[in-house]
């Protein structure tokens, strides 16, 4: 008894120091600017739940760092990063959208301005904890110490010259009720999270696609020069914005016609992807989650009233 | 001074552990799950088992919100079926429905409410009183039973309570596809303060009220449960729906059909 308890604690202690360690890469995309990109699977223990891209511009005034991650632990490992490559100090934290793989690595820089849209900040006061709960459970120990800090300053519209850089600020909502795009007119990069996918399968569960049509055409009318989507690599083009357009045309006449011959939710999860989104990262599981959080209003459109209001 | 249950608890611990590992026995529940018997005894009344990978199940591998897994169950290669069980081992109401296709294929689809990742699974009675059993692993996070949804909070139902929806589609050999919605909170009573409050039958009926098909349905399906069912050819020239919930409410409609 007491050796398997022994053995027990070791095994223990010796699980809880092997603390998760991202593999982070600054990749230089422009001048002053980097971006890490992240893998485009889905969330487990070993990917600690990082995602999504996230990208710093190294202002004479400080680093912008656009998204803080998904976690307090990628969090502070980011900032080291950044504080390496830079050798400057950070100046602000740009929040652009609610989903918790953006803003859970807050705590790591809590000492600057977080700055997000107002309605951005209202619903991550609002709903922060409940966001946040599946990338607990499905990311595990790498979650641990994070607490959802809500962003702490406002995020004003439109152009702004912050040390030499030129950016403008967006608002592109449709991915999400309020997301922001980031256009930095002096390199010609244009930072689209998450209202862009490359290669990886859009996410749904907020979204408003007639806004997040709007939204994109917006964006392919930019004078950019380089594209940096949420997930994905870099794009010297707007093939990443037509083929982001043509997954949700194509998501939204799937769902609309499968709710007019009757389907079931089972059954439209069993329709085939067409070839060109099938080989895109998480094609079946994403799509597998549209229809949980899309379907239905397609069948209540499809389903007339038998019977009259109370 | 470590109290001494501490040994037997971490032994226990393991040798359960141990046993999730362990292959099921011969013609035994694939599953392994410990409460299996408990299901044949409770759900099954006690029958006569056998797993049979004829009887399938479709549902997803996993859900992130426990409050609606769409499944669907289709056991016509087993023959004549007199009735479908639907149901989960870990939910606290393990039983969400009993489907009599009378006039009907036995095959349906639905959506269930889950507490806690659970095997789902489907038991169809054959003309000899033989359950043929089968099922899928479901992941889910916890509370689809015993937390409140999203949307019960935010429906009017003073406007919307007991509201019928549905349509018929003509499928191949005269087959018709029924989608059957009623609008209702299928309140579970594991809520806080909130009773049980669901629909208990739901009749499919012909335009001279003959039974088509018939449901005797739990809290354990989703709230504003939406039916899919699969007729055998019929000459009718309308459906009759109607269904009850426990506090005696009757909800019907009917449902013309184009020849």
């Amino acid at each position: 008894m007491p050796l398997l308890l022994t053995c027990l604690s070791l095994c223990w202690l010796a699980c809880a120091n092997l603390a998760l360690a991202f593999e982070l890469r600054a990749q230089p995309i422009a001048a002053d600017t980097w971006m890490v990109e992240a893998d485009t699977g889905y969330f487990t223990p070993e990917n600690g739940g990082f995602l999504v891209n996230t990208a710093f511009i190294a202002t004479e005034e400080g680093v912008v760092v656009i998204g803080s991650g998904p976690s307090r632990r990628f969090g502070e490992q980011y900032r080291q990063l950044i504080e390496q490559t830079t050798g400057k100090r950070i100046l602000e934290v740009i929040i652009t959208h609610k989903h918790p793989d953006h803003f859970l690595g807050n705590q790591a820089f809590s000492d600057v301005p977080i700055r997000a849209d107002a309605t951005t900040t209202a619903m991550i006061r609002a709903e922060g904890e409940g966001l946040a709960e599946n990338l607990y459970r499905l990311v595990g120990d790498g979650m641990r110490g994070t607490e959802a800090l809500a962003p702490t300053a406002p995020l004003p519209l439109g152009m702004r010259s912050i040390g030499g850089h030129r950016l403008e600020f967006l608002s592109v909502p449709g991915h999400t009720q309020s997301d922001i795009a980031i256009l930095d007119h002096s390199t010609g990069v244009l930072f689209a999270i998450d209202q862009v996918f490359n290669q990886r399968t859009p996410t749904l569960p907020n979204a408003n696609l007639a806004n997040w049509h709007n939204a994109l055409n917006t964006l392919q009318a930019l004078p950019f020069k380089l594209l940096v989507p949420g997930h994905g690599s870099v794009s010297r083009d707007a093939k990443p914005i037509e083929a982001t357009r043509d997954y949700l045309t194509w998501l939204d006449t799937t769902l609309q016609s499968a709710a007019e011959r009757g389907l079931a939710p089972t059954e439209v999860m069993q329709l085939p992807i067409p070839a060109r989104f099938a080989q895109w990262g998480e094609a079946q599981a994403e799509w597998r989650r549209s229809i949980g959080f899309r379907y239905s209003q397609y069948e209540r459109a499809a389903l007339p009233w038998l019977t009259p209001a109370r | 001074m470590k109290p001494r249950w501490t040994g037997w608890t971490l032994s226990a611990g393991v040798l359960m552990a141990l046993n999730a590992y362990a292959a099921p026995p011969p013609g035994g529940d694939p599953f392994n799950s410990p409460l299996w018997s408990s299901m044949q005894r409770v759900v099954l009344g006690g029958g006569k088992v056998v797993f049979d990978d004829r009887v399938k199940v479709t549902l997803p591998e996993r859900v992130e919100d426990g409050h609606f897994v769409p499944v669907s169950v289709d056991a016509r290669d087993v023959g004549a079926v007199r009735e479908l069980i639907l149901f989960a081992d870990y939910n606290p109401i393990p039983r969400a429905l009993r489907y009599q296709p009378l006039h009907a294929q036995p095959r349906l689809s639905v959506a269930m409410r889950v507490n806690q990742a659970t095997p789902i699974r489907a038991a169809a009675l054959d003309d000899k009183g033989v359950w043929h059993v089968n099922g899928k692993w479901l992941d889910a996070p916890g509370g689809g039973c015993a937390l409140p949804s999203q949307t019960r909070s935010t429906t009017d139902w003073n406007t919307l309570l007991g509201r019928v929806s549905g349509r018929v589609w003509r499928e191949e050999d005269g087959v018709l596809r029924v989608r059957l919605g009623i609008m209702h909170p299928m309140d579970t009573g594991l809520v806080t303060s909130v009773a049980r409050f669901n629909i208990e039958q739901v009749t499919l009926s012909d335009a001279s009220q003959r039974p088509l098909a018939k449901l005797e349905t739990d809290a354990s399906l989703a709230e504003n449960p939406l039916f899919t069912l699969h007729l055998n050819r019929i000459a009718t020239t309308q459906l009759h729906a109607s269904s009850v919930d426990n506090d005696g409410n009757h909800y019907r409609a009917s449902l013309p059909l184009v020849p």
